[in-house]
């Protein structure tokens, strides 16, 4: 698996994630954000973090929003 | 120690509240009304001498041999017929009875062969005893007379023998199958003399519809059905309780043995899971504990193309810490991690992640469950609070309306099945939701009320438009909703669910299934009295697997069929002790009793009492192993007891990711799948070889008990001990009941669980601490466990997998009766005499579409990859939709399957892959290679004789 097929395979995770919590409408962001902080190994984190800093071709809005949130939380830890 | 015996008390207990008293023999006894006088003779240590009468089974009044005196009442009634009456006065011996009860076993012992010395029912034989019991000591009407004493043997069943000359013709085994199996494979044929038990149409027992559940052969009160074990061995000296190691229903057996050989396993009738009923694969397939391929030895080896060396346990284990220290000296803390087994006992599971997080230091921990129920656990406690089933089996008995969606119990849970059967012939309704016509859809005297047969993939869609049904027709209940649910929650949901676009009319081009079907099915559900939810595999291996449990969650809590007996939300579990390892903290996030690692006070008494400090980062999943080791950071992986080469899907992957890593440990009774990729192999012990506890699927623990040495040389939770030992953290325990308290100390849902308690109970259902002390069979009652019970609003979302021009069907895979999994035990064992191969079953339409005949070799491709195996031309699939099992490793079912997966959990979307099928001449290219490499990579080196 290269790395480009990781961070696809990342991605689709994460807008599976956010697909299930859109409805949650003002809590969306926030439950991906959670979802993916309580379930993914920090190299996973990290991953998807460095993906969105690249421009995160491929991931949703809130799914980009909520890696964004995930960003934050790293940077200010 | 002897043989365990449980007393029969010849009629079934009643369970009226009133009670009645008589006397009987002279003494004053009270049992409640409806019990019959055979049974309350019984009560007070009176055993009136029957034959036909056992209590598995209704009484039937046809031996004779039960008949007792009842003053001011003419004749003398069958006490097993005569249900008791208040001042009834009885007599059970007297001069009369006895000369009349000897009369009829004359008549019985005039056509019976006298062999009783060479006979297999010998010492364990109600006749003989009868006939002792009743004072026989003549028989008049001599031998010569016409008889059945040349009638043939049957031997046509793998593990059990049918001898008509040794029948009474007492129906016992007939009605067992009836009864207590439900499948009505034995009749009585012929009339008068000619009567004769006759499976089928007078075919043989391996010909007949038989499913080898045992019953029969427990009922015979002689050796007309004996175990093929039994005939060669001998009547056993010993039995020890114990839990059977196959499926999540979780039997209680009695292992009856001859000093460490074991002669058979007979249910338990005081097992809560199953009274005493069981299945052909935990009734019988046990011969694999003692195969010749069970690895009994240690292993290693530097490459996967070496051939294996043995060593000795010190050199094994030496090598394994050697080389998990150096991974992480070179990769780092998170390149090693472990699997636990669903297979394995609690104690073993709990070891192993004890192991991972305390001894490698991270959280990288995963369990089989990964691949199964993740998603029921994900979703459960989204909605209710708990990881876990809401009832005990036993509430089935009060169920009215039974919902099963996405699981086949009559294979998958055979003894649960036929509880669930003996429920629907009682008069309770049935809606089946699977694409394929399951055995429940119609079967002897059963037959469901509604078959919905969806598409794959579609189970969300389904769900949410039968909650559109009961929200747009009122049919919710209302005051349950407001006093026990998030009423914002419900409202949101109920909003949604009413939406046209979610209606069956709007949703039915999505799932394929007539409106007015799912309108009537949601109104029975609704409205039908205690409805109660059953599922499967089929709901929860989906890329929205945890969005449809959530679904069953929020319709039963709209429609208040939750928290009492006779309702509820159960996921029927595979493997035996997949609660069990889920329980114990196998998920990479979360400790013991499902709470996250990243919960500080949670960590801290973990830390305190492991005396080391832990990570408070979730580890890797299965998966994510596998991606994150074909990437280079993941290089070393301990495996206890679990087949992932051939379970996991999309394999290529799988062993892709194997094969980058640099030491692969498996620990299991063969050289499976996986351990072709493996560096150290570490022979593991049955479940007849060690101490411990399972977790059925309805929660219920229950021991595990040593009958025989382990083969290996150790029990599995002994070697996990070794293995931190030499990694440098100390584990010393001397027995599991040791590590069962330390889970109790630990895990509060357990807080009141002890090998004591269980000796004491048999078994018990958590939460088992300080308010439930006796444990908690149903859950929820009054108030859910999270608060107030939360709605979700379940979007159906198609799966990316989709048909197209290339793949135009859509593959589903699933289990048989005879097979187990991926077949490692049930496979070395004669129940492949009924599925020796898997087969891909599909329509006639598709089949003659593309050529195919049954039992034809067939290609079946999907863009993971492709396979061949026969095929099975039927209509229990749909057109469109193709079928097949797993259990066969060279039908490489999961090249197939893709790497689609659940959102929430990663559960492998197993139930949906688009494929096409086509003639083929027999095996592919891949399959043959794969056959090459397991013969390869499977050699042992010959050790120089000494």
């Amino acid at each position: 698996m290269s790395p480009d097929d990781q961070d696809r395979k990342l991605v689709y995770m994460a807008n599976q994630i956010a697909t299930f919590f859109n409805s949650a409408d003002d809590e969306a962001v926030s439950s991906i954000e959670a979802h993916i902080r309580k379930f993914w190994d920090p190299r996973m984190r990290a991953k998807i973090i460095a993906f969105r800093a690249r421009g995160g071709e491929g991931l949703t809005d809130n799914a980009a929003a909520a890696v964004d949130r995930l960003s934050r939380e790293v940077a200010s830890a | 120690m002897g043989l365990v015996h449980e007393i029969d008390y010849g009629t079934k207990p009643s369970e009226a509240a009133s009670l009645v008293t008589l006397t009987i023999d002279g003494v004053r006894v009270s049992v409640p009304e409806g019990t019959s006088v055979m049974r309350a003779a019984m009560e007070i240590g009176t055993q009136i001498p029957k034959l036909c009468a056992t209590d598995m089974l209704d009484s039937f009044g046809s031996c004779r041999l039960c008949l007792v005196e009842i003053e001011g009442r003419a004749g003398t009634p069958a006490s097993c017929t005569t249900p008791v009456a208040e001042g009834m006065v009885v007599h059970t011996q007297n001069e009369r009875l006895g000369k009349l009860r000897r009369g009829v076993m004359e008549l019985y012992i005039s056509d019976h062969p006298l062999d009783c010395l060479t006979c297999s029912a010998n010492g364990n034989c109600e006749l003989q005893d009868m006939a002792g019991a009743v004072g026989l000591r003549e028989v008049r009407y001599g031998y010569e007379g016409e008889n059945h004493l040349d009638s043939v043997k049957d031997l046509s069943n793998p593990y059990f023998q049918f001898d008509p000359a040794k029948c009474i013709v007492c129906s016992r085994c007939v009605r067992a199958c009836e009864e207590v199996q439900g499948t009505f494979a034995l009749t009585i044929a012929g009339r008068g003399f000619e009567s004769k038990v006759s499976p089928g149409m007078e075919e043989s027992f391996f010909e007949s519809e038989c499913v080898s559940c045992g019953a029969c052969v427990q009922a015979c009160p002689t050796a007309t059905l004996m175990e093929k074990s039994v005939v060669e061995i001998g009547q056993p000296e010993h039995s020890v309780v114990t839990t059977c190691a196959y499926c999540g229903v979780g039997c209680s057996f009695k292992a009856e043995m001859r000093g460490e050989e074991l002669v058979r396993m007979v249910p338990y009738k005081d097992g809560k899971a199953n009274h005493g009923h069981s299945c052909v694969k935990g009734r019988f397939a046990w011969g694999y504990a003692t195969h010749q391929d069970r690895i009994t030895r240690p292993m290693i080896r530097a490459k996967i193309s070496d051939p294996w060396r043995e060593v000795s346990w010190d050199e094994a284990i030496g090598h394994v810490a050697a080389e998990f220290k150096r991974i992480q000296a070179t990769y780092g803390k998170g390149s090693v991690g472990g699997i636990t087994s669903s297979r394995c006992t609690n104690e073993e599971t709990f070891l192993v992640q004890k192991l991972v997080r305390a001894g490698f230091g991270n959280n990288n921990v995963d369990t089989c469950a990964r691949v199964c129920h993740s998603p029921t656990g994900y979703g459960l406690s989204q909605t209710f609070g708990t990881s876990a089933g809401t009832q005990d089996f036993d509430s089935v008995e009060q169920a009215d309306v039974i919902l099963l969606i996405g699981a086949n119990p009559t294979d998958g849970h055979p003894v649960f099945g036929s509880r669930m059967k003996k429920r629907l012939r009682e008069g309770a309704k049935l809606i089946v939701i699977d694409p394929r016509r399951i055995d429940l859809v119609r079967t002897p005297h059963v037959e469901a009320a509604h078959h919905l047969p969806l598409r794959p993939g579609t189970n969300v869609a389904m769900l949410t438009a039968l909650a559109h049904v009961i929200v747009t027709e009122n049919l919710f209940d209302e005051a349950f909703v407001r006093e026990r649910c998030d009423l914002d929650a419900f409202t949101h949901w109920a909003e949604f669910a009413a939406a046209e676009r979610n209606s069956p009319e709007a949703l039915a081009a999505t799932t394929g299934v007539d409106p007015q079907l799912v309108r009537a099915a949601a109104r029975l559900y609704a409205t039908g009295g205690n409805a109660a939810i059953y599922y499967g595999l089929g709901v929860t291996e989906h890329s929205q697997g945890t969005t449809a449990v959530m679904a069953l969650a929020n319709l039963a809590m709209a429609t208040g069929n939750i928290g009492r007996v006779g309702v509820g939300v159960n996921p029927l579990r595979g493997q035996n002790n997949v609660q069990g390892s889920c329980d114990m903290g196998s998920f990479p996030h979360e400790f013991s009793g499902y709470r996250h690692v990243s919960t500080p006070g949670v960590r801290q008494a973990f830390e305190v009492d492991w005396g080391v400090s832990l990570d408070a980062e979730p580890g890797l999943r299965i998966p994510n192993m596998l991606d994150a080791a074909v990437d280079g950071t993941f290089k070393g992986l301990y495996i206890q007891g679990e087949d992932i080469a051939q379970s996991d899907p999309d394999i290529k992957h799988v062993t892709a990711g194997l094969a980058a890593m640099e030491c692969v440990v498996v620990q299991d009774l063969f050289l499976n799948e996986t351990a072709q990729f493996a560096h150290v192999f570490l022979p593991g012990s049955t479940f007849l070889e060690k101490n411990g506890t399972f977790t059925n699927a309805e929660r219920r623990i229950q021991l595990v008990r040593k009958v025989m040495t382990p083969k290996n040389g150790y029990e599995d939770w002994e070697i996990t001990q070794l293995i931190a030992r030499a990694l440098g953290y100390n584990m010393n325990y001397a027995h599991p009941s040791e590590i069962m308290d330390e889970i109790a100390r630990l895990t509060p849902s357990f807080a009141g669980v002890s090998f004591d308690l269980l000796e004491r109970e048999g078994s018990v259902q958590w939460p088992c601490n300080e308010t439930a002390p006796e444990g908690t069979p149903v859950m929820h009652v009054g108030g859910f466990v999270r608060g107030q019970g939360r709605f979700f609003v379940t979007e159906y979302v198609a799966t990316d997998e989709k048909t197209g021009p290339r793949f135009p069907l859509l593959l589903t895979t699933g289990r048989i009766l005879s097979q187990y999994n991926v077949g490692a035990q049930t496979r070395r064992t004669a129940n492949t005499a009924w599925h020796e191969e898997d087969l891909l079953e599909i329509h006639p339409h598709d089949a003659e579409q593309r050529g195919i005949n049954d039992g034809a070799w067939v290609k079946l491709a999907s863009r993971a990859g492709e396979t061949s195996l026969r095929a099975k031309v039927t209509d229990r699939v749909a057109p469109g939709v193709v079928y097949t099992t797993f259990h066969h490793p060279m039908t490489m079912a999961n090249v197939v399957t893709t790497d689609y997966s659940d959102w929430a959990t990663n559960c492998p979307e197993y139930k949906v892959t688009a494929v096409q099928v086509s003639p083929s001449n027999g095996p592919t290219a891949t399959q043959q290679d794969y056959a090459d490499l397991g013969r390869r990579t499977r050699q042992i080196e010959a050790v120089p004789a000494e």
